[in-house]
């Protein structure tokens, strides 16, 4: 019976690989989506028909109540709060974590891990880590949440001495996992939860809204080392391959974020971006010289004469629901014989690959969307380029000027195109605090407003 | 002649010294009877931990090597199944919400249940969601 199961968990891990290999390209996601299903029911079946599971009623109750809210969210959440949906996701799995390891501290039998109050060292020392990854995780996520929903500001939140007492509550973990581990004692358990808690909730905190994308794909890293400390707790393969999966899978897009903004990880985490860094640019010289405000029927003219067409959207589109009004824009483009594509930036959006799934939203092909590195030659032979709500990323100086706050970020070389087209609701500078130089220079146009107001304007303009 | 001699007294030594050999060897059996419930289980615990590292490590290389092959364009997705995944922490949730009776551990299961089901459900609701929505030109 032991083996069977385990046998069936090895099943479900394969699964889970599958369904994440099925990712590398959209034809085969979908099959990949309902691998991860499938190992996902495997394993429920294979512990349910373990002889520790005797009576049935509350977990099917649990199950129904947990599913019921799952369904309902996930079919009316709105593709532009995905990244608040995520993190609230990834809360849920923290807590979930907190709860299991709670729940072996309590009856360490059901677990085979010794009994209360004399459970294995090694157990105490893997669910104590658990515990606390899975704490950090769900307080973390929850500022995440509050900061991508805007219940609370997204600019960093830092105070004095806030480094100090994230390393003293860090440090404070590992000796209450010493204490935990020589006393096997409930107030060692409680505190490492407590503490666990607040530094969470502190090491989120002071990390500013452009740098959500890190942050989310930290936590989602967090949630899978959580359910690996488990793993070890529960003696379980089938938890520590999926949360290696998730941790790694994390851990990479982290990078690639922060790749995408030429940061460090450390640097992201101590935090603070943007506050400080929108003083100083206030305090600079900065380029100044005239503005050039175009109207939708400038833009509509220029747009339908040429010939090549490079879209950049970016967290502003999103914001304004403006990717429906923008494939339409394409469409009467394509109509008039003109090449559209678009040119996504790594960390357009709040999340990792946000942009692509708001443009697939509209019927954007997918095989009109490029990345950075494929399309940034092209910018040189384009007409135009239309930006849309983005705007560091595009911003020269993260080639040219050392001191810039964004120095050596990758950005697409929209400046190259013919024509630049920036929709934007006013000359307010981007998440880094830089001031654009781009909007100063004559090939520059600028449509002021709101970006779903001005592509229907534009579209307006283009049908007449 | 009460006078113990030499030899005598060197044999009797050595007579005890023997029984007290047989002793130890017999109290080792003995223990070794006993103890065999808590040896083997610090040995399997520790042999547990060794597997596990085993299989930690294994699936970190093959968790680089299948996400670096992800295409950007679907990174949110990935997110979100890895989201809906990493609920399988419900496997320990439904250990704790199974035994008969009901106990403080019990309830822990119970939320933990509930919690890992939200996941579950819209995780992979919300990926399929998204993935279909990936058209290609022309369809």
């Amino acid at each position: 019976m032991e083996t069977l199961s385990a046998l069936l968990y090895l099943v479900a891990s394969i699964c889970f690989i599958m369904a994440l290999r099925g990712l590398s390209s959209p034809e085969t996601s979908r099959q990949g989506n309902i691998y991860g299903m499938v190992g996902m029911t495997i394993a429920i079946l294979t512990t349910l028909a373990s002889p520790i599971v005797q009576s049935y009623w509350m977990i099917v109750l649990g199950i129904a109540i947990g599913g019921a809210i799952g369904y309902v969210v996930a079919k009316k959440i709105e593709m532009t709060a995905l990244p608040q949906l995520v993190a609230a996701f990834h809360s849920l799995v923290g807590l979930a974590a907190v709860f299991v390891a709670l729940a072996a501290f309590y009856s360490p039998e059901a677990y085979g891990i010794g009994v209360r109050g004399a459970i294995a060292k090694g157990s105490l020392i893997e669910m104590a880590l658990g515990t606390a990854v899975g704490a950090i995780t769900f307080t973390g996520s929850i500022v995440a949440f509050a900061k991508l929903q805007g219940l609370v500001t997204g600019k960093p939140l830092v105070f004095p001495m806030q480094h100090p007492l994230n390393a003293a509550l860090g440090v404070l973990t590992v000796i209450l996992i010493g204490w935990l581990v020589q006393s096997n004692a409930d107030a060692a358990m409680w505190l490492i939860v407590v503490v666990a808690l607040a530094l969470g909730f502190l090491l989120i905190l002071p990390i500013g809204g452009a740098d959500m994308p890190v942050v989310i794909s930290m936590l989602n890293s967090y949630s899978g080392w959580a359910a690996c400390g488990i793993g070890f707790t529960l003696q379980n393969n089938l938890l520590i391959i999926t949360g290696a999966l998730v941790g790694s899978s994390g851990a990479i897009l982290s990078y690639i974020m922060c790749k995408g903004m030429n940061r460090s990880i450390f640097n992201v985490i101590l935090g603070g971006f943007g506050g400080e860094a929108a003083g100083a640019a206030a305090g600079a010289k900065g380029p100044q010289g005239s503005v050039k405000a175009g109207s939708a029927e400038d833009a509509a003219y220029i747009m339908k004469n040429a010939q090549s067409v490079i879209v950049v959207p970016g967290y502003g589109m999103a914001v304004a629901q403006a990717q429906h009004a923008l494939r339409e824009m394409a469409d009467s483009l394509k109509h008039e014989g003109v090449d559209v594509k678009y040119a996504i930036h790594p960390v357009a959006g709040r999340m990792p690959g946000h942009m692509n799934v708001l443009l697939a939203e509209a019927n954007v092909p997918y095989d009109e969307v490029f990345e950075l590195e494929d399309i940034n030659r092209d910018f040189g032979t384009a007409d135009v380029a239309f930006v849309i709500g983005a705007n560091d990323v595009t911003n020269p100086a993260a080639k040219t000027d050392p001191s810039s706050a964004i120095y050596g970020m990758p950005i697409l070389d929209v400046e190259k195109a013919k024509t630049v087209f920036f929709i934007k609701r006013g000359m307010a500078a981007g998440y880094a605090g830089v001031e654009n130089e781009l909007f100063f220079r004559p090939n520059t146009m600028m449509l002021f407003g709101d970006a779903k107001k001005v592509t229907e304007e534009v579209v307006k303009a283009m049908e007449a | 002649m009460e006078h113990p001699d030499p030899a005598s007294n060197i044999a009797a030594f050595r007579q005890t010294l023997a029984a007290l050999t047989n002793q130890v060897d017999a109290l080792a059996v003995q223990v070794a009877q006993l103890s065999p419930v808590p040896v083997t289980e610090a040995a399997s615990h520790g042999s547990f931990f060794v597997t596990g590292l085993t299989v930690l490590v294994l699936a970190c290389f093959v968790g680089y090597y299948v996400v670096w092959r992800v295409t950007p364009a679907l990174h949110s997705p990935l997110m979100a199944v890895t989201n809906a995944v990493s609920s399988v922490i419900i496997v320990g949730a439904l250990v704790a919400a199974g035994p008969a009776g009901f106990g403080f551990s019990k309830v822990l299961g119970f939320l933990a249940v509930i919690l890992a089901s939200v996941n579950i459900f819209g995780g992979f609701l919300v990926t399929q969601r998204m993935l279909s929505m990936f058209k290609k030109k022309g369809k």
